[in-house]
């Protein structure tokens, strides 16, 4: 009773607050996504990443970082003592790749709490300003546009040097762009809004209109760009690791993990190609999840 | 239903539309230009902690170190410096190599065609095979090859390159046979061929090499593959978005009453209509490929820009890795620009009035 | 002699989340070599009609029907090769706005020659046909519209282009859906008349449709009035009057007057029965 009850309560035409309307709206997006299939694979895939990487020290058979005996234990095969075999220092590679998904996971999470909020700011202000500001602000997004983007994450690590922290700042620095512009049309949608002119007509400081009244509503579809972003931002942090400019060994991330079984590649395969699938899958899920919610909360790209 | 029914074709009398509109696409160029400069002046002297270290490589004597610490002004304010540093890049001089110990520029020169031929064919490939496919999925939306070309875009979007990259050597290089390993051609051709172009393909077949050609084409056909898949992913999603929207508009209709055949609507109509904005998407992807090119020139030992790049990201080589961006950046917005161009001419409705 | 069009019991449907919904729900009339015009507020259906008739329905929704005969043709099972032998050569359409409706990276001239080439023998008799076309349609300078682009064209100028390319290859039933409504009101009167002229000479069946009452009690011989998918009433405009439903009627009271409006104005009554 009380669930059909609270159903009722989500989806019903008239609101009686503004936080039962958002639930709704939020529910409603949700039983839409439900229905779409790969969206909901998506959806699973990153679960169990988020799962793997809070539970990575409980369901790793070994240790992700010294490795057993190097004389008996190199470059085995999938087996059953070792799932997908073992590396050229005698590592389990299921315990790295576990063990990988923390790093996935700091990465896409910091990017996104880094990326965002410059991304808002610059955008919020340039659309909300206008004049010359807007024409430089977004004049300085357009230059970080025009490389890119991981040709100029390469050229910040290089000049930050090599490490995780870099590549994460690398990315997050190359990252922004794309969401000061989003934040900016938006912005200029809401600005001349009635409700906004007549916080102005009250008072009020630009900057509390901007982050009262014209973040928040900005929010939501940055957000959803960001998930959009997620496999790319995987992908880059990857490829930044295969060219030995992120994660520095012997941490277990993916795709230093390629770059090192690349020298087994033609006899012991096994090395290179497991945190390969491990990447693709994730952000497979990733982008399966991003076109799905974008499906649904975009009904223009739906057709 | 006197002349003025047709609305006039330019307002400025002397100068073309058309003409106006290029004016301010090669005005936005410089500009943007100017701002690539500053981004890798950025990264180069203000982001290292030692921008002179970053120049010479920690192997440098002590007075070579001074030699370019007087070189690159550091003794004067930034603004000047900065002055200093666009005035040298406008002059080609991109700095000396660590690395190779030749000038910037000319070490760019030498490898930049073997990127571009790569990229060339991969985004023929790509185009020839994203379009139809995006078409094809428009038109069959919903049904089973829609399905097909949409997961295999995703699978585009999701692999990492350097990896599919790897997998492709192992099965059609080491396991089939299939196809030549790393590098642009075998040793035993490489001095059969002079340089006239820098691109393999073409100088080969400029001589009349064609067992050199071939063997040059079994060489760039994987790389070419994959990249051209990456490609592929993005411009048969976005022909499929452009086509259901050109499909959905009123003159496809006013065509089927016409009688035309469904055939000559979609290839005619509608794909005439989605070509104006497609431009820009084969434009943008072809740009991409240099991103993409980074990673697949070192996993298939291509000796072009993105290779040239992470050699000298590995020995710190700080000015061969910002000529080595700026070059790709510039290319990026050249394209850019050039697609713009083409926009122009592609849709009468920004041609006549620009 | 029999009818051009007999229509019997149509009925669109389009699926949506909700189940399927009809948005013509058995529609039947019969049409001969006359004007019959459709009238009805905006989504009663009649541009629906229109396009079932020519197969037109777009896709996911579905038209069906107990009868849809033309000149004695089964419509309802009528193959992809049978509609393009009919549309264009013996049926076609002219939509509301030709700034949509005509295709803005093709000239006129190709968008025409595409028309003329069905029946004309090569592409010189073509041509020729489209510039006569042209001109029929009164335009004054049909070689430089010929190498215009839509965009390129006012409303007036664009329509007619329209009617050109519906009409060269002399149809026997011309659809017009709204054909006047996306025009300024002087440009109106001035396209009506060229539409007017040239079904009359070419002796074609015509279906009017359109959301003023005015107009196509002007302009037809009969019209249909629906209202919510259903054909609510059929009348011979020149006894519009004496219509005896009462959503006719209201429409036709809401019309202006010369000699004198009523006060109040009246408003347009809906009744939740009509839509049965």
């Amino acid at each position: 009773m009380t669930l059909i009850a609270s159903r009722e309560w989500l989806l019903t035409e008239q609101p009686a607050s503004r936080g039962q309307a958002r639930f709704g709206q939020a529910y409603r997006t949700w039983l839409a996504l439900r229905g779409n299939r790969l969206a909901m694979v998506g959806l699973g895939i990153t679960v169990v990443l988020i799962l793997m990487a809070i539970f990575a020290g409980m369901l790793a058979p070994y240790d992700p970082v010294q490795g057993g005996d190097l004389r008996t234990e190199r470059l085995l095969a999938p087996s059953w003592a070792h799932l997908m075999g073992t590396d050229d220092l005698a590592r389990d590679i299921l315990s790295r790749i576990l063990y990988g998904s923390r790093i996935t996971l700091l990465v896409v999470g910091l990017v996104a709490v880094i990326a965002t909020p410059v991304g808002l700011f610059v955008g919020t202000i340039a659309g909300y300003f206008g004049g010359w500001v807007d024409t430089v602000l977004m004049r300085v997004t357009d230059i970080f546009l025009a490389f890119p983007q991981l040709v100029l994450a390469l050229a910040f690590v290089a000049a930050l040097g090599p490490g995780i922290e870099n590549a994460i700042i690398a990315i997050a620095i190359t990252s922004w762009p794309p969401y000061a512009r989003l934040a900016r049309a938006e912005t200029l949608t809401i600005r001349d809004a009635d409700h906004i002119a007549a916080i102005r007509l009250q008072g009020a400081h630009s900057a509390r209109i901007i982050w009262g009244h014209v973040v928040p509503l900005c929010l939501s579809s940055v957000i959803v760009r960001v998930t959009l972003d997620m496999a790319g931002i995987i992908l880059t942090a990857a490829g930044l690791g295969f060219l030995g400019l992120g994660a520095q060994p012997p941490q277990p991330e993916w795709g230093a993990m390629i770059a090192e079984g690349r020298q087994f590649i033609i006899d012991d395969w096994w090395v290179a190609t497991m945190p390969g699938i491990a990447i693709f899958i994730v952000s497979l899920g990733f982008n399966f999840l991003g076109d799905g919610l974008r499906d649904v909360l975009d009904p223009k790209a739906r057709k | 239903m006197t002349t003025a029914d047709i609305e006039p074709e330019g307002r400025h009398g002397a100068l073309p539309p058309w003409l106006l509109r290029l004016g301010r696409l090669l005005l936005s160029l410089v500009f943007t230009l100017f701002g690539l400069l500053l981004v890798t002046f950025v990264i180069g002297r203000v982001v290292p902690i030692d921008p002179v270290l970053a120049s010479v490589g920690d192997r440098a004597s002590a007075s070579a170190y001074h030699a370019v610490y007087l070189k690159l002004g550091l003794d004067k304010p930034v603004w000047e410096q900065f002055l200093i540093y666009v005035n040298q890049v406008l002059h080609g001089n991109l700095g000396e190599s660590v690395l190779t110990s030749r000038p910037v520029l000319d070490d760019i020169r030498d490898v930049f065609p073997a990127t571009l031929e790569l990229s060339t064919v991969a985004i023929l490939l790509g185009t020839l095979v994203g379009i139809p496919a995006g078409v094809w999925a428009a038109v069959r939306q919903g049904r089973l090859s829609d399905q097909i070309v949409r997961i295999l875009g995703l699978v585009g979007y999701s692999a990492p390159i350097f990896w599919l990259g790897l997998l492709g050597l192992l099965l059609f290089y080491a396991k089939l046979g299939w196809v030549s390993g790393p590098g642009r051609i075998d040793i035993a051709y490489e001095f059969d061929v002079t340089r006239v172009t820098g691109l393999m393909l073409v100088d080969c077949a400029l001589e009349g090499q064609w067992p050199a050609f071939w063997n040059a084409v079994s060489h760039i056909m994987l790389p070419a593959s994959l990249l051209g898949y990456y490609s592929m992913a993005y411009i048969s999603r976005m022909t499929r978005s452009f086509m259901l929207q050109e499909l959905g508009q009123e003159y496809i209709i006013t065509a089927r009453v016409k009688g035309v055949s469904e055939a000559r609507i979609v290839w005619v109509h509608a794909l005439r209509n989605a070509a104006v904005p497609l431009v820009t998407v084969v434009a943008l992807s072809y740009g991409g490929l240099l991103q993409g090119a980074v990673l697949t020139e070192t996993v298939f030992a291509w000796p072009g820009l993105g290779m040239y790049l992470t050699n000298s990201l590995g020995s710190a080589d700080m000015n061969a890795v910002l000529g080595a961006t700026l070059v790709i950046g510039a290319a990026f917005v050249t394209l850019n620009l050039l697609s713009d161009v083409l926009y122009t001419f592609l849709d009468p409705r920004v041609r006549r009035r620009g | 002699m029999s009818a051009l069009l007999e229509v019997e019991d149509l009925r669109v449907t389009f699926p949506t989340r909700s189940g399927p919904s009809e948005v013509v729900r058995g529609v039947s009339f019969t049409l001969g070599r006359e004007r019959l015009g459709i009238v009805g507020e905006s989504g009663s259906g009649k541009s629906q009609t229109g396009r079932a008739i020519l197969g037109l329905t777009p896709p996911p929704g579905r038209a069906t029907a107990a009868r849809l005969a033309f000149d004695g043709i089964d419509l309802r099972n009528a193959s992809p090769g049978q509609w393009r032998s009919l549309r264009g050569i013996r049926m076609s359409m002219v939509m509301q706005d030709p700034k949509f409706s005509l295709n803005p990276v093709m000239t006129i001239g190709r968008q025409l020659m595409e028309a003329a080439k069905r029946t004309a023998a090569d592409r010189a008799e073509a041509k020729d046909r489209a510039m006569a076309m042209l001109e029929a349609v009164q335009i004054r300078d049909p070689a430089r519209v010929f190498k215009a682009f839509p965009h390129e064209l006012s409303g007036g100028m664009g329509q007619r282009a329209m009617i050109a390319m519906m009409l060269i290859t002399e149809p026997d039933l011309l659809i017009a859906d709204e054909p006047t409504s996306a025009l300024d009101v002087t440009v109106q009167i001035e396209v009506l008349r060229i539409l007017d002229r040239l079904v009359t000479d070419r002796g074609m069946g015509l279906i009017f449709i359109s959301h003023d009452l005015r107009l196509v009690s002007s302009f037809c011989d009969r019209v249909l009035v629906m209202y919510a998918g259903r054909v609510v009433e059929e009348v011979k405009a020149s006894a519009l009057a004496q219509a005896r439903h009462p959503y006719t009627q209201g429409l036709y009271g809401c019309l202006p007057r010369i000699e004198g409006s009523v006060r109040p104005l009246p408003t347009l009554q809906r009744d939740a029965d009509w839509a049965l």
